[in-house]
């Protein structure tokens, strides 16, 4: 780990209200643990950015210790680290995501 | 090597010592669990604070060896979160 990938990790999740750090793209998730979370982020309707950490090695290891969270996928909401896929499941279930976004103010896509 | 639900288990309990840990072998490979982890240390702990003290447990074997831990939080029954 790099303190270089460390700046470069703030700067996107300060960059990026919803920012999602997964494995693949929206369109092309390369685990079912990323899917899950495009797919709960795609039923909320927010408007979210995304990271593929397969295409930066820096990002994948450093994000681990950035987080102090041992996974990928992780969602960032506002600066901050949400979970990840188990987390982000219970809590769209729950109503808690939806209502976590309203509260910080989260743009809607379109 | 996967790790075996028994060790899951112990160390869950060495980091959290007051919990209470169900592990289930979701697939039979011994590769791929669902954790139920219930203490009430985590009262008025974010989730994602209560999941890094398991993470944390698991002394980084989470996300290596350890690859697919489905896991779930949460305070004994009656108790709020």
């Amino acid at each position: 780990m790099t303190d270089d990938a460390q700046a470069r990790i703030q700067e996107l999740v300060s960059a990026n209200d919803v920012l999602l750090f997964m494995k693949g793209t929206p369109l092309f998730p390369q685990c079912g643990f990323s899917s899950r979370a495009i797919a709960i982020l795609d039923r909320l309707g927010v408007d979210y950015e995304s990271v593929d950490v397969l295409q930066d090695q820096g990002i994948r290891q450093g994000i681990k210790a950035f987080s102090d969270w041992p996974t990928i996928p992780q969602l960032y909401v506002k600066g901050e680290v949400v979970g990840g896929s188990d987390i982000m499941m219970e809590m769209y279930e729950s109503g808690e995501l939806a209502e976590m976004m309203t509260d910080k103010g989260v743009a809607k896509v379109g | 090597m996967p790790m075996a639900a028994a060790q899951i288990e112990a160390m869950i309990r060495e980091g959290i010592p007051d919990a209470q840990v169900e592990i289930t072998d979701l697939a039979g490979d011994g590769d791929h669990y669902a954790a139920r982890v219930v203490s009430a240390s985590f009262r008025g702990q974010p989730r994602v604070r209560q999941h890094q003290r398991v993470y944390a447990a698991l002394q980084g074997r989470m996300g290596g060896e350890l690859h697919a831990l489905q896991l779930t939080t949460a305070v004994p029954a009656g108790e709020d979160a």
